[in-house]
């Protein structure tokens, strides 16, 4: 059904996309935490500077990426130097440029839960003598799985489609970092390549889809243990 | 004993109070809404820390900011009943019910088993259950439980019927009753209604504006003039304490008060100790001795003031001895034709079915 190529660009494009969302959940659970319930010196400045991929354009951001994680880049030297990773040109890359560009969209979702949460629940659980990692553990994190979950399924979709960041950070590499987004891309710049390029294009779709629709059943389950709709 | 010694400010809001509740019974914190109660539990449970002030149990400092002393909340041992309950969603029944008993230090003793709490509160038939599939009472009785089984050694009751109706409030209320008349540590349940307040407290706290307007038996706050402006007219009365002496051949209870002696119709057993209310407007006063009235209780009473109240009538003062004292709500006109001053000696009349009695098994103290 597949030809050799798309199964390829398909399971990248699924693998980035996990591993992207992977990346970003602690980082993004932590940063919305700080968002929602500490108050700091240079917190707007900070909460700015979270949402910041969501105004730049993609390909500002693989500049960026390419700028700190390059092989002569600050981080991406050291790393290199220390560990022999290399993240820029590979699809390791690719999922971290995917993540960053992500990361607004799950920060947001998690804060949202989390500030809707009823903070009474946490002093219950602190009567009871849970601690404050125990209670995030036991209280909090189950609580706002619904907003972690639907900040996962939208980044997860979101890194399926990522471009920009992509091509400018892990450049197009086959079987390396050529998504599906890159490999429609680089059909509709072969001769001939129109009919590949709507065969990509219906995968992604469908994909895209079957996404929303896996999202929608799992957050209603989700919701229903927790007696969301009957609660309040 | 709990004792209590608290200021906090909030904005405009001061609170400022000092008191103590015994052990065992309830002591109730007793005032409308907006008066502090709520901050007050807040502070005693630590999940506010005070300006001032300090809190202790029996010899426990739980807070001292003279010391600079403030045990975390979790370490506390104080078991909490919110007013919504705030059982964890995402638990069952059980769950919710052992998440205090799992977080108890090793080697504490746990007096209160699981078994004996579920018996107790009858939540055998629910422990599989989620929060959302109970009604109003059975949450709180399993927010109860949860609280009991983390072996507190004070209980914080806030509000805990406010959100329930009526039928529900009397489905839980029995569980306060048997609570009090079985636990060793001391009670606090904070309520805006006084019939719950009778039927619970053997103590009341009266707060008001963040102030602790009176502090006693119930017996001696119930003839504050600041609760007669809180429970309102109709609910204005006395509230006596006796002691059930027997039980005459129909039936009826013969509650001892100081010097008197009144029928109830309240099922009770020799020596229990009831508590009852008599409500101003009920109370019949008479210059001689009436007879051949179907009335069961006529008591010799000393006038002590006679003070305007609610229209045209005059609310009485009487002592009927070893300081219990009842409030009689007359027109204005009655109380002059009988001539009614301090000191002057009357006959008071309550016919037994108007007396509200409510038993407490406790032993008498």
């Amino acid at each position: 059904m597949l030809s050799p190529a798309e199964t390829e660009a398909l399971f990248l494009s699924l693998s980035v996309a996990a591993r992207s969302v992977a990346f970003n959940l602690p980082f993004a659970i932590l940063v919305a935490w700080l968002l929602a319930r500490t108050r700091f010196a240079g917190r707007t400045v900070f909460d700015a500077f979270v949402h910041l991929p969501l105004v730049l354009p993609p390909v500002v951001v693989g500049y960026l990426l390419l700028v700190l994680f390059g092989i002569r880049g600050p981080i991406g030297g050291w790393l290199y130097e220390n560990f022999g990773i290399q993240l820029a040109f590979t699809s390791t890359g690719a999922a971290l440029a995917t993540a960053v560009m992500s990361f607004p969209l799950v920060v947001r979702s998690i804060r949202l839960s989390l500030e809707s949460l009823d903070r009474g629940l946490e002093d219950a659980a602190k009567t009871l003598g849970a601690g404050p990692i125990d209670r995030f553990f036991s209280v909090t994190l189950p609580l706002i799985a619904p907003g972690i979950l639907a900040g996962a399924v939208t980044a997860f979709a979101a890194g399926l489609g990522e471009f920009g960041a992509v091509i400018t950070f892990a450049s197009n590499i086959p079987g390396e970092t050529r998504t599906l987004p890159l490999a429609l891309y680089t059909a509709l710049q072969t001769p001939d390549g129109d009919a590949l390029a709507a065969r990509l294009a219906l995968i992604s779709f469908t994909l895209g889809l079957s996404g929303l629709l896996v999202a929608e059943f799992l957050s209603r389950r989700l919701r229903r243990t927790l007696g969301r709709t009957a609660d309040r | 004993m709990l004792r209590v010694q608290l200021r906090k400010r909030r904005g405009d809001f001061v609170l400022e109070v000092d008191f103590h509740a015994p052990v065992p019974g309830i002591t109730a914190l007793f005032g409308r809404s907006g008066c502090g109660k709520s901050t007050l539990i807040s502070l005693i449970a630590g999940l506010l820390s005070p300006d001032h002030g300090s809190v202790q149990i029996g010899e426990d400092v739980l807070v001292d900011t003279d010391r600079g002393y403030e045990l975390d909340a979790r370490h506390r041992r104080i078991g909490v009943v919110f007013q919504d309950a705030r059982l964890f969603p995402h638990l069952s029944v059980v769950g919710n019910l052992q998440y205090g008993a799992q977080r108890l230090p090793h080697g504490q003793p746990m007096p209160i088993g699981f078994d004996d709490v579920v018996a107790m509160l009858g939540l055998g038939a629910m422990l599989q259950r989620r929060p959302h599939e109970l009604s109003g009472g059975e949450k709180q009785r399993v927010a109860l439980g949860r609280a009991l089984l983390a072996q507190p050694r004070l209980l914080l009751l806030d509000e805990p019927l406010a959100s329930l109706d009526l039928a529900r409030r009397e489905e839980v209320l029995p569980y306060f009753e048997k609570l009090r008349d079985t636990l060793a540590i001391p009670i606090v349940y904070v309520s805006h209604q006084f019939d719950e307040v009778l039927r619970l407290a053997t103590r009341v706290v009266l707060l008001d504006s963040g102030r602790v307007l009176a502090d006693g038996d119930l017996a001696a706050v119930s003839r504050h003039a600041a609760l007669r402006e809180i429970v309102g007219p109709d609910a204005v009365g006395a509230v006596m304490s006796g002691v059930v002496e027997r039980l005459d051949e129909t039936g009826l209870t013969v509650v001892r008060v100081g010097d008197a002696e009144f029928v109830v119709d309240e099922p009770a057993t020799l020596g229990q100790r009831i508590q009852i209310q008599v409500l101003a407007r009920d109370v019949i006063v008479a210059a001689s001795r009436p007879s051949g009235l179907s009335v069961r209780n006529v008591v010799s009473a000393r006038v002590v003031s006679v003070t305007p109240d609610v229209g045209r009538a005059v609310l009485v003062e009487l002592d009927i001895g070893r300081t219990a004292t009842l409030l009689a709500r007359i027109t204005s006109r009655a109380s002059q034709e009988l001539a009614l001053s301090a000191d002057k000696q009357v006959w008071v009349l309550i016919k037994a079915v108007s007396l509200r009695g409510h038993v407490f098994s406790a032993p008498a103290r």
